[in-house]
Order: C-alpha cells, then sequence, then structure tokens
C-alpha cells in the first residue's frame, strides 16, 4: 500500500500559502518549504565559503553539503554513480551542454533528429541551433487527438536511424505522461543517443535513469520544491567521459599550463566556475523533503486531485479541455474558455488571488498544432487541495458572467 | 476621463472595454489601403493589424483586425476611433500615456503589451509610410 501524507499540515511548510493564494502554477515553479529555504540561509549565515578550494573548516562543511545533494539526487533518480550527475542552472542550461559538448561532436550534416510536438522550447532550440550549425535535420513526432504522441510514427521517423532522440516525459502543456521506457528501447535499438527532458516528471513521480534506458536525462530543481539557479544533467559515464567541456575555466581543471590544460574527472570537468552553491545545497533538502514524502504519494496525491479538477473544469459549459483523460495524464489540465482570452481570464483569476497560467507555455509548435495561440493551464502539486481547485471554478465562472 | 484605482480593481473589465471588444469599431480590411501593417506579441498570441488610408496627409479611413485579448481588442478599437479622420503628423504623436488613459483602466505591468499593442502597428505602420514618401 502507497503512503500517504496529510495536505494541510505539510501546507504549513510553505509559508506563501498565509499569503491567501491559491496556487495553481506549479508546472511553471513550485513553491519552496521552509526546509529549502532554511538549509540555504544556513549556508550564508554558518559556513558561506566556496567550495573545493579552502582549507579551513567552513569550506569543507560548504564542500559536503554541496557534494552531498550529488548523492541526494543520484538515489532520486538511481543513477548508477555520482559522477553521472552534473550540476547545472536548471533543465535548459542541461540540454544545452549536451547540444554542445555532445551534439558538436556527434551530429554531421544529414543526420536526423527525432523531436516531438509535445516538446517545450528547451528541448527544441538548442537543437534548431545544433542541426542550422551542422546541416543536420529535424523531424517531429506529431500527436493524436488526445494529444498523445503519434508512436506509429514515431516508429517510421526511427527506421531512418536518428543520431538523436530527445523528448520529454510529461508534457508541461498537456500533462501527456509519454511511454518513455517504451521509445528510449526503440530508439536505442535503432541506434539513436536518448535524451529525455525529465522537468516534468521528477517533482512528481519515481525516476529510475536505468530503467528508462536514456543515455542524458535533464530537470530543474525549482519545480520540485528547490531553488532557481540549480538542476541537473544526468548522462551515462562513458558518454560524458568521451565530451569535451561545456563551459570552461576555473575548478573544471587539473593543471593548466601555458602548453595546454588538463581536464577534472567526472563530474566537474562540467562545472566551471563557483558554482550556486547555495541553490545546490537547497535543493538537496528538497530532495529530502521528496523522498521523506515518498513520490509514490506524490504522484497518488496528484492524480487524485488532477481527477478532481478535471471533473469540475469538464462540468463547465463553453470550457473546452485540451490532452488526454486524468488517468494517463500527469498534474497539469490545459483549457479554454469561449469567447475569453486565457489571459483574461488569468487576470479575473488573480483578482481572486489564483495563480493561473496562460499563454503558450513555451511550446508554441503544439499550440499551432492544436490551432491555439495559447491556452488557460492549471497545475497541481504536493501542496494543492481541493479548495483551490474550487475557487479556479469560481473565477471561471465570474469571468463568464463578465463576458457573457 | 477618469481610471478604475479601487484596490481589487474591480473595474478592470469595464462596460465599454468589454463592449469595444465584442463589437469592435471599425473591424475588418480596407481595399488598397496606403499603409497596412501587423504586429503580434508571441508571449500571448495576439495579432492587430491595421490598413489605412491616407488623403492629403489624413487618415481618411481605417481598419483593424486580429485577434487577442480583450485589452488588445478593446485598445484596437478606441485607438481607431481616434485616429479616423486625425492627420498623419498628430497620429504620430500620439503616446503610451494617451492610449493607457484612453482605456481608463489600470494596467498590470504583464498586460502593457497587450494595452499597447495596437500603437506599435500604429508607429511602425505610420513611420514606414513616411520613410517610403522620402525615398519618392
Amino acid at each position: 500500500m502507497i503512503k500517504t501524507f496529510d495536505v494541510a499540515a505539510i501546507r504549513k511548510d510553505f509559508p506563501i500559502f498565509e499569503t491567501g493564494i491559491a496556487y495553481l502554477d506549479s508546472a511553471n515553479t513550485s513553491q519552496r518549504p521552509r526546509q529549502v529555504t532554511a538549509a540555504m540561509l544556513e549556508y550564508f549565515e554558518r559556513f558561506n565559503a566556496n567550495i573545493h578550494r579552502a582549507a579551513y573548516s567552513i569550506a569543507e562543511e560548504a564542500t559536503q553539503r554541496y557534494e552531498g545533494t550529488r548523492e541526494k539526487v543520484r538515489d532520486l533518480i538511481h543513477a548508477a554513480s555520482t559522477r553521472e550527475i552534473i550540476y547545472t542552472r536548471g533543465t535548459t542550461e542541461a540540454i544545452n551542454l549536451v547540444a554542445y559538448a555532445w551534439g558538436r561532436k556527434h551530429i554531421k550534416r544529414g543526420d536526423l533528429i527525432v523531436l516531438t510536438l509535445l516538446d517545450h522550447h528547451s528541448n527544441i532550440v538548442p537543437w534548431q541551433i545544433l542541426a542550422a550549425e551542422t546541416g543536420a535535420r529535424i523531424e517531429y513526432v506529431d500527436i493524436d487527438e488526445r494529444g498523445e504522441l503519434r508512436l506509429d510514427q514515431f516508429a517510421a521517423l526511427l527506421k531512418h536511424e536518428p543520431r538523436l532522440v530527445a523528448f520529454n516525459l510529461i508534457s508541461n502543456a498537456l500533462g501527456t505522461v509519454n511511454p518513455a521506457a517504451e521509445m528510449a528501447a526503440q530508439a536505442k535499438a535503432a541506434g539513436a543517443t536518448v535524451l529525455i527532458d525529465g522537468a516534468q516528471s521528477t517533482p512528481h513521480q519515481p525516476v529510475d535513469v536505468g530503467a528508462l534506458g536514456c543515455d542524458f536525462y535533464a530537470f530543474s530543481g525549482h519545480k520540485m520544491l528547490g531553488p532557481t539557479g540549480a538542476g541537473i544533467l544526468y548522462g551515462r559515464r562513458e558518454l560524458l567521459e568521451q565530451m569535451d567541456p561545456f563551459m570552461s575555466g576555473g575548478d573544471m581543471i587539473k593543471t593548466v599550463r601555458v602548453e595546454g590544460t588538463t581536464y577534472s574527472d567526472l563530474p566537474w570537468k562540467f562545472e566551471a566556475g563557483t558554482q550556486a552553491i547555495a541553490e545546490v545545497i537547497g535543493l538537496g533538502a528538497a530532495v529530502d523533503y521528496l523522498t521523506g514524502l515518498g513520490l509514490d504519494a506524490v504522484r497518488a496525491h496528484e492524480r487524485e486531485i488532477t481527477e478532481y479538477a478535471y471533473e469540475a473544469l469538464g462540468e463547465i459549459g463553453g470550457l473546452t479541455l485540451y490532452g488526454p483523460p486524468p488517468s494517463r495524464r500527469a498534474g497539469v489540465i490545459s483549457f479554454s474558455l469561449e469567447g475569453i482570452h486565457p489571459h483574461d481570464l488569468a487576470t479575473i483569476a488573480d483578482r481572486d488571488k489564483v495563480c493561473l497560467r496562460a499563454g503558450h507555455h513555451c511550446a508554441m509548435p503544439l499550440m499551432t498544432r492544436l490551432g491555439v495561440a495559447a491556452t488557460a493551464r492549471a497545475s497541481f502539486y504536493i501542496y494543492t487541495q481541493r479548495d483551490e481547485v474550487d475557487r479556479l471554478v469560481s473565477s471561471i465562472k465570474e469571468a463568464q458572467r463578465i463576458f457573457k | 476621463m477618469s481610471t478604475a484605482n479601487t484596490p481589487a480593481d474591480d473595474h478592470f473589465y469595464r462596460e465599454y472595454i468589454l463592449d469595444h471588444y465584442k463589437n469592435p469599431r471599425n473591424f475588418g480590411r480596407l481595399e488598397h489601403p496606403d499603409i497596412s501593417h501587423e504586429e503580434d506579441n508571441p508571449l500571448c498570441g495576439d495579432v492587430i493589424g491595421m490598413d489605412f488610408r491616407i488623403a492629403n496627409g489624413v487618415i481618411e479611413d481605417i481598419r483593424f483586425h486580429g485577434r487577442g485579448c480583450a485589452i488588445s481588442q478593446a485598445s484596437a478599437s478606441l485607438l481607431t476611433e481616434r485616429l479616423k479622420g486625425l492627420p498623419l503628423e498628430d497620429a504620430k504623436k500620439i503616446s503610451k500615456a494617451d492610449v493607457l488613459g484612453e482605456l481608463g483602466i489600470q494596467i498590470s505591468p504583464a498586460r502593457i503589451k497587450c494595452a499597447l499593442l495596437s500603437l506599435k502597428v500604429l508607429k511602425v505602420g505610420a513611420y514606414g509610410l513616411a520613410n517610403d514618401e522620402d525615398e519618392e
């Protein structure tokens, strides 16, 4: 049996809820519990020092806490070694790191890169730039009416032996949960290197990069209770070993002579310059918080609130829901209202202190495919309660009253 | 014009804003316009285009088209009312403050771009024509 947690109790760890907001934008960025900010504050106030350099004890403490997050993250995503866990600023930087350090070495003219229409711009634009530079080409896997990937088309594209296949595990715009392990296995069998964008999956469900079978896996700390500015690139060790540095400078070297430089071992080869130490320590506290709740319990709670919201929104006249049914999606619901632009709805919701996202969700190719310029989006997390969904429903009805 | 500045901003979607949104004035296209220009706000997908007919330096006729939120569409509708019959040189002088004042509501920083999209269309369109004339 999956353990559960008391939502009302954990909300007390999030001081921001004292402001009275209904926060329905966690797919954008999550809120952060006191435990995370306290860990960061402790660094600033008790052992603020640079890492990997100094011999005094607070620098030792800072280094240990910074490196300690690496083991917590390794355990969270079940990587084989902490050497495969590279700190980045977030998902975007992680994918860019791969596009530069791996892509520029391995992608050649005429090579095929396979992406999907569900991808976030951060998993599209770096590959477009790489393709423009190298003369590679990109194909996108289409979606069906339910907002799920066309796996038949995916299989057909694999016959053209792509060099790289990159996709997200969960769509940030529709909440679609892609069959990532199956897709990765097929892509690997076709000889491709596989990158999975885990920005929307890591915060919300158990992740095992070995079971997923991917070569790279990227995610952000700020969507999983951590601060902004700290994210992760997981890479299979043998691939990372072959890659040259992305950024270069201090701390990523073994020796620098005027004739040349030898680089640090993994993972530090990819961590040039003074790092986001407080943020990484905060991310460690966030991982502790999530694993304390249990990722199975997190997913179960979100499933429950998503079903509740899907039903409540589905009963509203003139409201169109996008994406798959709740049993096949994560805690993200995109929708539109007849005659009311999403931005107008968001403004009206804001008057009721309901934080709702409106826009293209950094997924413009998907919006184009859906034939809309923008949608409204509600997304949920560990602290979301039914009352917040009810407040959204009230705001929608208020908007419909105003615009009738 | 008085502006709504109650804390809750209850009048954000005032009757006349909604009226301009639902029944936009000067909506459509002109045949053979002297100026035609379109701008979009990729962030929210708003699009506004304007067609102008100019005679003796005066905006003789104007139409706008596009899609988007109530703020961007009402703002465009209000602007076309103001522009019709106005010398182009005067139209160029219309400021952001003029447009926001005409809307008469408090616009949050996130929505300023919606409110000013039509002004951008006017400015870029009007100056584009001026450049063409200089070349002739």
